[in-house]
Parts: C-alpha cells; sequence; structure tokens
C-alpha cells in the first residue's frame, strides 16, 4: 500500500447499542481516518460515543453494541467483515489499548511483567526472555523507579501513576502501529496526570505510533493531539487540528465546551474579626483504628455564606476531615465546634440539631441515593425526621425543595434515581442536603464525576443557593478550576497537614508554598504549548511524583 | 507475610473454639436423647437397681458437667472412652478391666479410614471433572454444550442418592460388570482392589456433588467477566480459553474452593445412604446404628469427627483463599 494511504479510515460507521430490547444510536454515521504516527484525539461528554468509536477502531465493541452499518479498515483490512481470529492477531500486536483505570484493568492474580510479557508470547512475536528484557527497556524510558524491579510486582503494590505508564509499556510490548488510549489520566491526581501525559507522549513520538486518545478533558487533548475530533451524543460536532480547534471552533457545541472553564464568581471579603465562625476545627488529628494518623493537627474556620476549599491529592486527609467533621469519625485529639459550641465527637452522641446543620453532599450521586426510593420518599424523609413535618405539609415541603433546585415537582417527584441523569441526582443530593435546613454543607467532590457543563450548573446552583441562604460550604476538591470558580478560602493539604490557607486570590497568585506551585502548575492548560513549555522550564525530572517525593 | 500469618493464626484460634462449643453442644444433645443405655438394654421390665446398678457401672450416675469434662479431658488425649456395648460385654465376662477390649477410638478409626478413602477416591474425580465442565460451560456459555452441563447436574443432584446409585448399579454392575455392587472393603485388599470396590459408590456421589461445584465454578468465572482486565485481556488478542483459565480462574479461586470444601466435608459426614446401599462400612453406618442403641460415646465421637472435618476443611478453605490472594499475600 502506499505510504499515504491512511493507517485507520472509518467510513459512515452506525453503531447501536442493544439493551431490553431497545435498540438506541451510540455512533451516528461518524467517518474518522488517521495517518501513520499522528495522534487524533476525540473529545465530547459521557455518552458521547467516544470509548465506543475508539474501540471501533480496533474492531471491538462492548457486550450490548452492535456495528450497523459502515466499515473500519485497518491498514487495509476490514475490521468488520473479519473473522474474530484475524481480528485476534491485530489486538496486541498491530492495535494495542490502554484502559482509563489501571488499577482495575491489570489483572490482579499475576505479576506486572507476565502480563507485559503475555501479549508478545501468545503473537509469537517474541521469548520470554525477550519480551523480559524489553519491558524493563519499557520502564526505563517511561522513567519508571526501579525498573528492574517494578515489573515483577503485583499491581496492588505498584501507585496508580506508575500503573497507568506500565499499562502504556504493556500496549507498547509489540510496538504496534496504533494504540487507543481511553482516558488514560482521568482517574489520577493532576501531579500523576502530567508525568503520565509526559511518559505517553514521549513514548508515542519515539515509536511513531499512531493513536486514538479519547477524553473529556480539553486542556489534556491540545497537549496530546495533532487533531481533534468532537463528538455529541454519537454524531460528530467538528473535526479540525488542534491549534485551529482551539483558536477558532465553528460550532456553538464546541465554542460552549471551551466556555465552561469560565465561571468564576468573584471572592467574598474575608469574614470581619471577632465573627462567630459556623465551623471551626481546633488542631483535629484522626487515624483510623490504632493506625497512623492521616489527618494532623489540622484547624480552619469556616464562615457564614463563605466556601472553603479543602484541596489535595488523594490519599491527602480531605475527606477523613470531613469525616470527623460529621462526627463519622471521632478525631484522638482536638475538637470541632459549631457557632463557637463544641460538638459531641460521636455522631451517635449529638442532638437532632446538632446533626441537622451539619450536612453532606457526595461524590457519587449514583451510590449516594437509595435506588428503590422515589424521588419524593429520598428528600421527604431528612424533612420528617428533623423538622417533623408530616402527610401535605410534608409534600409541600418537598415540592418547594424541589424547585429550589430548579426541578419540576410534577414531573420528578414519583421518579426512581436510575430515571434521572447524572446531573439530576446530584440536584436531589443537594435538595436532600437542604432539606435538613442546615448552615453548613460539606461538599465532597460533587462535580468531579459529571460532565463539565453539568458540574458548571451545579457549581451555579450552589452559589445561589449560598447566597440565599447564607450557606457555608466546605469544598472538597482535587479540581483546582472548581476552587477557581466558587472558592473563597482555599486550604491545600498534603499527607494529612495544612501547607498552605488563606484567601483564593492570594493562593493563585505567587509566591506560594512548593506543593501548592507544584499542584497549580500541574493543572493542564488550553494553551497547546503548555506542556513543551513546563518541560522545558522544568525538566522531566521535576514533575509529579518525583517533585512530591522530592520535597 | 506476616499478615498472612496473623489472619491464618487468627482463623486456627476460632477454630479451636469453635471446636470446643461444638464439643458442648454434642455432649448436651446426645445426653438429652430419650432413654439411655441401661434402659435400652434391659428393656421394660427391669428392677431399677438393675438399671442403677448398670449406670453406676458406666459412670451414667455422675452429675453432667462432671461427665463432660472427663469426656473432654479424654477427648483432648484420642481417648474416646469405651464403647457402651463392648462394656457391657466385658462385664458379663466379669472383668470390669474395660482396657483389655475395643475403645471407641479402636472402632471409628478403621472406619473413619474406610471414609477418607470413599471422600478422597471421590474428590479426586468429582474435583477435576466439576472445575473442568464449569470452566468449558463458562467458555462456551449459553451454548448446547452448557445446556446439557447444567440440565445433567442438576437432575443428578436433584435424584435422591440410593437411586442414583442404584442407576449406576444397574449400569455398571449388572447390564455392564465392569464394577462390583458390593463395597465391602477390608484391610486385606491391595490398593487397586480396594479401588476397584470403592468405584461405584464413588461414582455415585461424583454426581451428588458434581453440579454444585461445577455451577460455582461457572458463575464466579462469568460473574468476572465484565471486568476490566478481562476486557483487557480480549483487547490484547489472547484466545478465549487462556482468558478464561489464565485471567478469570485465578480470581475467581475464593469461592470455588469454598464450595469445594463444602462439599468435601458433605463426603465425609453426609454418605450414610450411599454406605448402606454399597454395604461400605463407613463412619456413616456405625454412627446411626449407635444411635440406635444409645452407644453415647460412639455416638459423641463420631458427631466430634465429623464436626472436625467440616472445621478443618472449611479452615482449610479460609487458608487457600487467602494464599490464592496476591493481595492478601504481599501486603503493599
Amino acid at each position: 500500500m502506499s505510504a499515504t494511504e491512511p493507517l485507520v479510515k472509518i467510513s459512515n460507521l452506525e453503531i447501536d447499542g442493544i439493551a431490553d430490547e431497545t435498540r438506541t444510536r451510540i455512533i451516528n454515521n461518524v467517518s474518522l481516518e488517521l495517518n501513520r504516527g499522528e495522534v487524533m484525539g476525540l473529545i465530547g461528554e459521557s455518552g458521547a460515543g467516544k470509548s465506543t468509536l475508539g474501540l471501533a477502531a480496533m474492531g471491538f465493541t462492548r457486550d450490548g453494541c452492535e456495528i450497523v452499518g459502515g466499515n473500519i479498515m485497518f491498514d487495509g483490512i476490514d475490521l468488520v467483515t473479519a473473522t474474530p481470529d484475524v481480528r485476534r492477531q491485530l489486538l496486541g500486536k498491530r492495535i494495542a489499548y490502554v484502559a482509563q483505570s489501571a488499577a482495575a484493568s491489570f489483572n490482579p492474580a499475576h505479576r506486572i511483567i507476565n502480563q507485559h510479557a503475555e501479549t508478545p508470547l501468545c503473537h509469537g512475536v517474541s521469548n520470554r526472555a525477550e519480551a523480559e528484557a524489553d519491558a524493563i527497556n519499557l520502564y526505563q524510558r517511561l522513567r519508571l523507579p526501579n525498573p528492574d524491579e517494578i515489573g515483577f510486582r503485583y499491581p496492588h503494590q505498584v501507585s496508580g501513576g506508575q500503573l497507568q505508564r506500565a499499562m502504556t509499556a504493556m500496549a507498547m510490548s509489540c510496538r504496534p502501529d496504533l494504540i487507543i488510549f481511553d482516558e488514560p489520566t482521568t482517574a489520577l491526581d493532576v501531579t500523576t496526570q502530567i508525568e503520565v501525559l509526559v511518559a505517553i507522549r514521549e513514548i508515542v513520538e519515539q515509536f511513531q505510533t499512531a493513536a486514538i486518545y479519547i477524553t473529556h478533558d480539553l486542556a489534556v487533548v491540545a497537549q496530546m493531539a495533532d487533531r481533534v475530533k468532537v463528538l455529541l451524543r454519537g454524531d460528530e460536532v467538528e473535526e479540525a487540528d488542534t491549534r485551529t480547534m482551539l483558536a477558532a471552533p465553528r460550532e456553538d457545541y464546541t465554542k460552549s465546551l471551551w466556555a465552561v472553564r469560565s465561571f468564576q464568581r468573584p471572592q467574598k471579603p474575608l469574614a470581619t474579626r471577632g465573627a462567630v465562625p459556623v465551623i471551626s476545627l481546633r488542631n483535629v488529628t484522626a487515624a483510623y483504628g490504632n493506625n497512623d494518623p492521616v489527618v494532623r493537627d489540622v484547624s480552619f474556620d469556616i464562615h457564614e455564606g463563605r466556601t472553603v476549599a479543602v484541596v489535595g491529592e488523594s490519599g491527602s486527609g480531605k475527606s477523613t476531615t470531613a469525616r470527623c467533621i460529621t462526627g463519622l469519625l471521632p478525631p484522638k485529639t482536638g475538637e470541632i465546634a459549631f457557632q463557637n459550641k463544641v460538638l459531641p465527637a460521636d455522631y451517635r452522641k449529638r442532638s437532632v440539631d446538632q446533626l441537622r446543620q451539619v450536612q453532606m453532599i457526595y461524590q457519587m450521586a449514583d451510590t449516594a441515593l437509595n435506588p428503590r426510593k422515589r424521588i419524593g420518599e429520598i428528600i421527604g424523609r431528612p424533612v420528617e425526621f428533623y423538622l417533623g413535618l408530616k402527610g401535605a405539609k410534608r409534600r409541600r415541603r418537598v415540592e418547594e425543595l424541589l424547585e429550589l433546585i430548579e426541578m419540576d415537582p410534577r414531573e420528578y417527584i414519583n421518579r426512581l434515581p436510575s430515571e434521572l441523569s447524572g446531573g439530576q441526582k446530584q440536584r436531589i443530593g443537594i435538595a436532600r442536603a437542604l432539606a435538613a435546613e442546615p448552615k453548613f454543607i460539606i461538599c465532597d467532590e460533587v462535580t468531579s464525576a459529571l460532565d463539565q457543563l453539568v458540574a458548571e450548573g451545579i457549581l451555579k446552583l450552589l452559589t445561589r443557593l449560598q447566597e440565599e441562604m447564607k450557606l457555608s460550604y466546605m469544598l472538597i476538591t482535587h479540581d483546582l478550576s472548581t476552587v477557581r470558580a466558587i472558592a473563597d478560602e482555599v486550604v491545600v493539604m498534603k499527607d494529612g497537614l495544612i501547607v498552605e490557607a488563606g484567601p483564593k486570590e492570594e493562593m493563585f497568585t505567587p509566591p506560594h508554598h512548593a506543593y501548592t506551585d507544584l499542584l497549580l502548575s500541574s493543572v493542564p492548560e488550553m494553551n497547546p504549548d503548555w506542556l513543551d513549555e513546563l518541560l522545558a522550564q522544568r525538566g522531566a525530572e521535576n514533575l509529579g511524583d518525583a517533585a512530591v517525593s522530592k520535597m | 507475610m506476616n499478615n498472612v500469618a496473623m489472619i491464618i493464626g487468627k482463623r486456627l484460634g476460632l477454630g479451636v473454639l469453635t471446636m470446643f462449643m461444638v464439643s458442648i453442644i454434642i455432649f448436651l444433645a446426645v445426653n438429652m436423647l430419650p432413654g439411655d443405655f441401661a434402659q435400652a438394654l434391659l428393656g421394660q421390665s427391669a428392677t431399677p437397681e438393675a438399671v442403677a446398678a448398670i449406670r453406676k457401672d458406666l459412670g451414667l450416675d455422675k452429675p453432667i458437667h462432671t461427665r463432660y469434662f472427663d469426656w473432654l479431658i479424654g477427648v483432648m488425649q484420642f481417648d474416646f472412652g469405651t464403647s457402651f456395648a463392648k462394656a457391657n460385654f466385658s462385664s458379663y465376662g466379669g472383668t470390669a478391666a474395660a482396657a483389655n477390649f475395643g475403645t471407641v477410638a479402636d472402632q471409628i478409626a478403621p472406619r473413619f479410614a474406610n471414609t477418607l478413602f470413599l471422600a478422597a477416591v471421590t474428590a479426586a474425580i468429582a474435583v477435576p471433572l466439576s472445575l473442568l465442565i464449569g470452566v468449558l460451560a463458562a467458555l462456551y456459555r449459553y451454548s448446547i454444550f452448557d445446556r446439557i452441563a447444567n440440565i445433567s447436574t442438576l437432575t443428578s443432584i436433584s435424584s435422591p442418592e440410593f437411586f442414583v446409585a442404584y442407576v449406576l448399579i444397574l449400569l455398571l454392575a449388572v447390564l455392564n460388570p465392569v464394577f462390583p455392587s458390593l463395597s465391602n472393603i477390608h484391610d486385606g485388599m491391595d490398593f487397586t482392589q480396594k479401588l476397584q470396590k470403592t468405584m461405584l459408590p464413588a461414582l455415585t456421589l461424583t454426581l451428588v456433588v458434581t453440579a454444585h461445584m461445577m455451577r460455582m465454578t461457572r458463575a464466579a468465572i462469568i460473574n468476572l467477566l465484565a471486568s476490566p482486565y478481562i476486557e483487557m485481556a480480549r483487547l490484547k488478542g489472547l484466545s478465549p480459553f487462556r482468558i478464561i483459565v489464565f485471567h478469570a480462574l485465578p480470581n475467581a479461586l475464593a469461592p470455588i474452593i469454598n464450595v469445594i470444601a463444602l462439599n468435601l466435608a458433605y463426603l465425609i459426614t453426609g454418605v450414610v445412604v450411599v454406605e448402606v446401599v454399597f454395604v461400605y462400612p463407613g463412619v456413616g453406618q456405625l454412627f446411626v446404628d449407635s444411635v440406635k442403641i444409645r452407644d453415647i460415646p460412639v455416638v459423641q465421637a463420631c458427631c466430634l469427627v465429623f464436626a472436625a472435618a467440616y472445621i478443618s476443611l472449611n479452615l482449610l478453605a479460609d487458608v487457600m483463599s487467602i494464599l490464592s490472594n496476591p493481595r492478601l499475600r504481599l501486603p503493599k
């Protein structure tokens, strides 16, 4: 074949999803061309069909999906009509896959290097010794610590970011022509993400591998892709090379995606001196069982009508702090005060009124709502428990709450959680917290499971409610753009300690604490040269985990 | 490694504790059986004096807690006491010393060895067979093979054991005389003879226990097929067989091991019917006979042996499940 022929040519692809005998179109007449050595970014919100399209480029459909039209040519082979054997010969060997969660996609029962060597062995590319030597070589190139030894560990013994790099190495094991990256950094902390991004980009360039990079994060795609294709509910919105797309998106939908990041409400003035804080933590130290403390000597105040963002990476103690405030985990030492009155450490010893004042909204609205209860019941229960309203009064209150969160009571009061979208479920979570008429709400990563447009709606709602009811929020997040959007004060935590705290505007202007600086500088920006500039400025050794461990 | 040692140590401790509790329950339950040995032996017209004399001989007149601790101390030294039936025989002979005659341990030991032999032969056939069928059924799920495997194993587990036994006798002993229909093995036989005699009861039991293990293997594997690492394995272009055996099976071991342990315990404790049909000299028959004549020491010893089998097999299953899981075996 000629060198100008594209490596992958998908034309007019149509894929149906089949559930309970009803068909829904997941991919609607999408075409895609990818040349050798080229990286294409696929972006869109959840349900846009990104993963389905990415997997289709491998000739693979998940159970319950069916290709109903179009064709997929890979290097002259029609993957739609090819026999399963022919497809299997290509998978792993010429087309490889890097999954979203390496922790879930590595088999927990086998050592990493055995899983790595499996692909070249089963495809007859090399023998075990060669495959292992090559694996160690790839680990070195991907800058994994202890490359000679790390492969001989089990997946649970390796951190998330390292696993994701090991998975990229595994995808490279047969030097494929094409790799599908399916949200490879979505589950990672920002400082870890950046390392993985650098590693992926280097290795793809070194081996001139073509790639399809699937993500919902525009700033990430800006760093990684040569061209970008935007999908919306199975339809192609537009495609252009990355710089053009960023500078001048044509379609309204693309523009709206771009605009999401701009939501920001101004910081409120600090509470006046001597004002009584709604919640104050005083030297709180907490641990699970008799283990080492995961929160150490943490103190901060949250004032009326203010939002305090607690920022940090996974394992920094953010959520544990929240558990201490709610009384789920009594602290070892220190105390929590509500309007200067110390709360009992254990929630079981708190009065109903004390419990009422502290409410929580969870990250996963899916699991935080009882799937068998109707919306009216979910919100009605705290109304009855905390306020003692029954019957018609209770129903009226539930309707008011639904209106407050901009959902029509007539339409939604009798629905089950499964009949709502992700954003709507999160709104119900908010209404349930409001039902107690609290002064203070803990928002635990409330937007991180949501698409950006939906997340923006939730943030605006939270802001409006705060204005109307003088609520105080503690916003737990690892996403600095959320912090920028709605926080007044910021508390940065690392390894259970507060490393920096202050008003938002101060936090986002230098000089910072070294860790805050690392966090801030690790957040990808929409500038396609951002990663290059950062690399040039800091060097690959001063990014991510490597930089964290130097502190 | 310390972690695992601790988990296993805890499990062992719990096992010992369970055993102790079970010993109390057994002792109380057996002593609450209506009637006693003296009454049963001497019949309706016995004088109260005669009954009391025999009760005194056997120590039945002592308070229950004394008897329990006497028994427990004996058991801990592997002395299960003397069978009432034998002791009675000795007092007719004029010697009070029961030691010359068979103890309970002597009585049970050869029977228990036979029971273990039958269980071992059955396990050697049934465990690999059900794993194999389970893996194949998972591999070719919803195919004709899968359906046939499911239906036939379900049919065999749903039929009464004696029925399965007689069908097998009809097929393999009467119509095609491959194996003998009587399994009256004894010590004088060599291994192959014993094996041949044991074949029919072993096959009967295989049919009884296979369904459970096979269905658990299939279900445990299919349960994992939606996991991301299985999708990853498929996207690496591995063969379906390799995906099932290398990627799914190792992660499905814990539930499978537990079901195997339960079925092995059943093979040791629950095979009375099959023993009777094939005249197999196992513990089951001895147990039933002893209950009939209120031979309390033998009944207690049998119960204890059964309980020990259950507890130790489940303990073993726990330990193997832990060892099969690298996350528990090798902490971070």
